[in-house]
């Protein structure tokens, strides 16, 4: 147990584990953006693909089971990852008391410096997004069990659509950081290959961002129907 | 050359603190940036006032002792030099220069640009060595190490310990000053012995010293004169994973 | 008084062996009943409170920079000596010996030298042990290089930081020492007054120089590790803070000061630039190796480098000495230099230095081999002058770099006082007239780590009492006289910063007792040196109090005791009526080299303490040359 105290205690130990879990987040943010893309093959393959998800390793596993065990470790994983940042947040905080005056950024872009930011926003977002696509209270036409007909009436909507780009945008920036930074909290470097640490990062960034964005895209030009 | 300075002035660690505007005329272009602050000081003193406190010794750029934030970059506005490498060449007729301690909890203000890092030898003292008794060293050749090791913990080792990593980073941190430490020694041979339990309490005295954490922003290196990288940052975590983990 | 060296007998190899069997032993159960106050924490300072930490004594170690990692021996380009023979190269200790020795010029102690060269071995063991990165080979093995003209490769190096790399070596040692509470580290504390106790060396008194608390600390005994004295002459490669207020505070409580006009001038270094400058840079001496040194033959010649003609120029040291051409040594070089700025012939906006050319070396070698091989060098004198060495030739001058004199000190390391032990480069001990490159890291490692931690060990076996209360009358005493100079010192407010003093200080030495010097021009020293003491304390102007932190005051207090040591140096410098070495006295000189005379100065000077404005008292020590014999050094 003290070894694992030691670990947690130490704020290289948060990091870690912030790198952890977001690797297990990311992991679901990018399946999540392959099976979005299922819509293109139409309501058919759509809907089968979210049931899929639901009778996923029956019958061994009993139905719906996986799905909730699979939401059960990502919550876990968003509440460690959150709660790990909210106690280095705080110890960044007390550490400079007072600014610069003039301040100039060395750091590399807006990337690394919106991680806080973008993290609420994306949190706020799936808030919202689970209330819009997976319980359904705030969607206009909410059928349990259509999710094509959910999600195609709900980017219908010009302002979901917007809000709904602008949180994937929000991600994009939050990966572009968090995917090379995971890389580094969790040592992985290596002399020859760390350039393409970054590239990696950015590759999957635009991946996951296109891959979200598209769906918006082709509701609004009538693409998907 | 005239040039106008807004210079942080703070008497002691629990003043406020405060900017002032000074005009500095006949600045010449081959000064070094501290000259340029001994000739203010001498006018200073001269007038019956109190000249602007600093810290500098060496000043060829290896003691560290020398450093503060110019214009929002810690040792002014070129790479990879100290404070007191910087020339006034750099600066352009007219120009205002904002002069700012190191900020952070973990160095308070002494006086004026000068800063308490005593912090850092804390971190050295709780492990950043290797335990050796005077003497009972083995034969300096006994003991072989490849070059590429060699020149790899030297680049770690060329750290200063000036601080402008923790003054640029975002989160006051001082991970890169720990990381250059525990690399240099853990690269070595001879380091093995203590490379994790080392990491481990270097890092626990870190973290107590109220330094923020590190959020890999890269800042670190950018500010640092002697351009030490963040893979070490990335060599570090692991060592202090496998340290931590292991119960070294 | 009479000196004692305390030279043990025997022959020259045994002697250290035998001495330290003969020396007493502190119980290992006693150690810790016993406490050393170690003044400096450079390499010398450092190793020492790391090692009688580690051997179990109570050390307390005082500095006056912020951390003990910034002492000036974190400047030291170029390498250690040691006679480790790993180029198997025929280097051996006695050649080590006998180089520093004849390096020295013959005013150095043999016994000293040869324990020196016997433990330099040990040092690059503890110090590769310790983790230090020196530069290996492919094969992992240690590299070497010759260094500063010697015939076998002997130094080992760090890239150009190798006193960089040393002093962190030892300041880890420290940190380790005082993390286990063995040694108790005050930084930012300037020691200001040496207290005796019945004759003996019992502690300090040292000003907090945030607080300006003046407080006192007792010990068994007092290690000064206070460095050199460089900085009297204002400009030179010394780091701002170097100065010579703790020795000079021991040799007023009666330590004698040996040979203080032995001061080392390094040839190398980037001319000063105007009058505001600070301090001056040193260029590694190995720049030599593939620069040509050469001024106009015209004096008053104002064209830039390149417009003037090969035949208008005069490569100096390859016309005066044809073999060692631009390797001549460092004394040598040095004055070669001076007589041609003197004649008129110097070079740049100042006409005050002069060209060390890399244009036939890029030519033959091309101008990446020059990068590889002085990059770093080249990037630091772009930045200072913002002249590009690749396209114009360098412009270099002499600059005052070493002393070699310095508190006077027994085979022990111990001075005069009883208890007060000097070590490293503020001792006068092993290197004569002058220096031998990389040999200065060498001496203050070997006096830390491996010399010291004996012999004190011989002197605490002897103190019974412990160390006496820091409240006793004596120590009230010397806290009230450090109070009262603070205070003259603020209550002159006069209208002359205090480094106003010190560079008119600096111009003095420099000109009348820097690389020439002779019987007018030093008499005429001493009487401008005091005349500016006189001034200082009636014009002196230091603002603010001295219960806080106060940089102006701190300098001021420096300057105080240069100009009082100056005096000295310059007297030491009359009386030695030959050349040796660093010392060029113009009367003594045959076809423009130093002429040495050994009938009547082969003593070290060792001066003792009269009173301000006194004349000081000479003792000699005769120096016996049993192994190395008296010779001429030439390199025509």
């Amino acid at each position: 147990m003290s070894r694992v105290f030691v670990f947690y205690r130490s704020s290289i130990g948060k990091k870690i584990l912030m790198a952890l879990t977001g690797l297990v987040l990311f992991g679901f943010v990018f399946t999540h953006m392959l099976g979005n893309l299922k819509a293109f093959l139409g309501a058919e393959e759509f809907n089968a693909y979210a049931e899929g998800l639901r009778s996923f390793g029956a019958p061994l596993i009993p139905h719906g089971y996986f799905l909730w065990a699979f939401r059960i470790g990502l919550i876990g994983a968003l509440i460690v990852h959150v709660v790990t940042m909210v106690q280095l947040w705080a110890m960044a905080g007390g550490a400079r008391p007072k600014g610069y005056k003039q301040a100039v950024h060395l750091e590399d872009g807006v990337s690394s410096r919106t991680m806080r930011l973008g993290g609420i926003v994306i949190v706020s977002f799936v808030a919202y997004h689970l209330m819009h696509m997976t319980i359904g209270n705030v969607h206009p036409n909410f059928i349990v069990g259509d999710a094509y007909n959910n999600l195609v009436v709900g980017f219908q909507s010009v302002p979901v659509a917007v809000v709904y780009s602008i949180a994937v945008i929000a991600l994009g920036f939050h990966l572009h950081h968090g995917i090379w930074s995971m890389f580094q909290s969790l040592g992985m470097n290596h002399l020859k290959y760390n350039h393409l640490r970054r590239v990696f990062a950015l590759a999957f960034t635009i991946a996951v961002v296109v891959g979200f964005l598209t769906i918006p895209v082709a509701i609004a030009t009538g693409i998907i129907q | 050359m005239k040039i106008t300075l807004q210079v942080w002035r703070q008497a002691n660690a629990n003043d406020e603190g405060r900017f002032e505007t000074y005009h500095q005329g006949g600045v010449n272009e081959e000064m070094s940036f501290l000259e340029m602050l001994d000739v203010l000081n001498e006018s200073l003193i001269n007038e019956g006032k109190e000249p602007v406190a600093f810290e500098s010794d060496c000043r060829e750029g290896i003691c560290g002792a020398c450093g503060m934030v110019i214009s929002g970059s810690p040792h002014g506005p070129k790479k990879a030099i100290t404070t007191c490498q910087l020339h006034m060449r750099s600066f352009s007729d007219g120009e205002e220069i904002w002069l700012e301690p190191w900020r952070a909890k973990a160095f308070p203000v002494v006086k004026d640009l000068v800063v308490d890092r005593s912090s850092l030898d804390r971190i050295v003292e709780s492990g950043g060595f290797i335990s050796v008794r005077t003497g009972s060293a083995p034969d300096a050749n006994a003991i072989a190490v490849p070059k590429s090791n060699a020149d790899r913990a030297f680049d770690a080792a060329a750290c200063i310990g000036c601080g402008a990593c923790v003054a640029a980073c975002p989160n006051a941190s001082a991970m890169l000053f720990t990381s250059a430490k525990v690399a240099h020694l853990g690269l070595l041979p001879q380091g093995q012995p203590e490379r994790f339990s080392r990491a481990v309490s270097m890092v626990a005295t870190m973290d107590q010293q109220g330094f923020g954490y590190c959020t890999n922003h890269g800042a670190c290196q950018t500010a640092c004169p002697k351009e030490i990288s963040i893979d070490l940052i990335a060599m570090l975590n692991r060592d202090l994973a496998i340290g931590a983990l292991s119960g070294a | 008084m009479q000196l004692d060296s305390k030279i043990p007998e025997g022959p020259i190899q045994d002697k250290w062996d035998k001495h330290r069997f003969d020396m007493k032993l502190v119980n290992p159960a006693n150690k810790r009943k016993h406490t050393v106050i170690v003044v400096g924490s450079g390499l010398a300072g450092a190793s020492a409170a790391a090692t009688m930490g580690e051997l179990g004594y109570e050390v307390k170690c005082f500095c006056f920079q912020d951390s003990p990692r910034r002492a000036h021996s974190i400047a030291a380009q170029g390498g250690i000596n040691a006679a480790k023979n790993y180029q198997n190269d025929g280097d051996s200790i006695y050649r080590l010996f006998y180089d520093t020795v004849k390096g020295g010029d013959f005013r150095s102690r043999e016994a000293n030298v040869y324990r020196l060269a016997q433990v330099s071995v040990e040092i690059i063991d503890q110090c590769a042990a310790q983790g230090v990165p020196f530069a290996r080979e492919y094969g992992g093995q240690l590299g070497n290089r010759s260094f500063g003209g010697a015939q076998v490769s002997r130094t080992f190096y760090a890239r150009g930081q190798t006193g960089q790399q040393l002093l962190l070596g030892a300041y880890q040692a420290l940190a380790k020492q005082i993390g286990e509470g063995k040694v108790e580290m005050f930084t930012r504390t300037e020691m200001l007054d040496l207290v005796l106790v019945d004759g003996q060396a019992k502690g300090v008194v040292v000003r907090n120089l945030v607080t300006g608390d003046v407080t006192s600390h007792s010990a068994d005994a007092v290690v000064l590790a206070t460095g050199g004295y460089s900085n009297v002459f204002y400009l030179s490669t010394n780091a701002k803070g170097c100065n010579v207020t703790a020795a000079w505070r021991a040799h007023r409580r009666g330590a004698l000061m040996a040979n203080p006009c032995y001061t080392q001038i390094h040839p190398t270094c980037i001319p000063q630039s105007g009058d505001y400058q600070s301090k001056l840079t040193l260029m590694s001496e190995s720049l030599r190796n593939d620069g040509r040194i050469w001024v106009p033959q015209e004096p008053g010649d104002s064209r830039v480098a390149g417009s003037i003609p090969e035949t208008e120029r005069d490569y100096y040291l390859e016309r005066i000495y044809p073999s060692f051409g631009n390797l001549a040594p460092r004394d040598v070089s040095s004055r070669r230099a001076k007589e041609a700025v003197d004649m008129g012939k110097g070079v740049g906006p100042q006409a005050n230095g002069v060209y060390l050319d890399f244009k036939d070396a890029i030519g033959r070698l091309g101008q990446d081999t020059i990068a590889e091989r002085y990059g770093n060098l080249f990037d630091m004198y772009q930045q200072i002058t913002g002249e590009n060495p690749y396209q114009v030739p360098m412009r270099i001058y002499p600059a005052p770099h070493y002393t070699m004199g310095g508190l006077w000190v027994d085979y022990n390391l111990e001075s005069t006082i009883p208890g007060l032990f000097v070590v490293g480069e503020a001792n006068f001990s092993d290197h004569g007239a002058n220096r031998l490159g990389a040999s200065a890291l060498m001496q203050g490692l070997a006096d830390g780590y491996f010399v010291l931690p004996y012999t004190i060990g011989n002197y605490l076996a002897t103190q019974k009492d412990g160390a006496p209360s820091a409240d006793s009358s004596e120590f009230k005493e010397v806290e009230r006289e450090v109070n009262e100079k603070t205070q003259k010192l603020l209550n002159v407010d006069g209208k002359r910063t205090a480094e106003w003093f010190h560079r008119e200080l600096g111009k003095i030495v420099w000109d009348k007792c820097g690389m020439a010097r002779n019987e007018a021009g030093l008499n005429q020293a001493l009487e401008e040196i005091r005349n500016l003491r006189g001034e200082f304390w009636k014009d002196v102007r230091v603002p603010g109090s001295g219960k806080d932190f106060n940089q102006t005051l701190e300098h001021a207090g420096r300057v105080a005791d240069f100009l009082e040591f100056a005096e000295l140096m310059c007297e030491d410098a009359l009386q030695r009526d030959e050349s040796c070495g660093g010392h060029f006295r113009e009367e003594h000189q045959v076809d423009g080299e130093a002429k040495r005379n050994d009938e009547d100065f082969a003593y070290v000077a060792a001066w003792e303490f009269k009173g301000v404005g006194e004349k000081p008292e000479l003792h000699k020590e005769n120096l016996e040359f049993e192994n190395v014999h008296l010779a001429v050094r030439s390199y025509k």
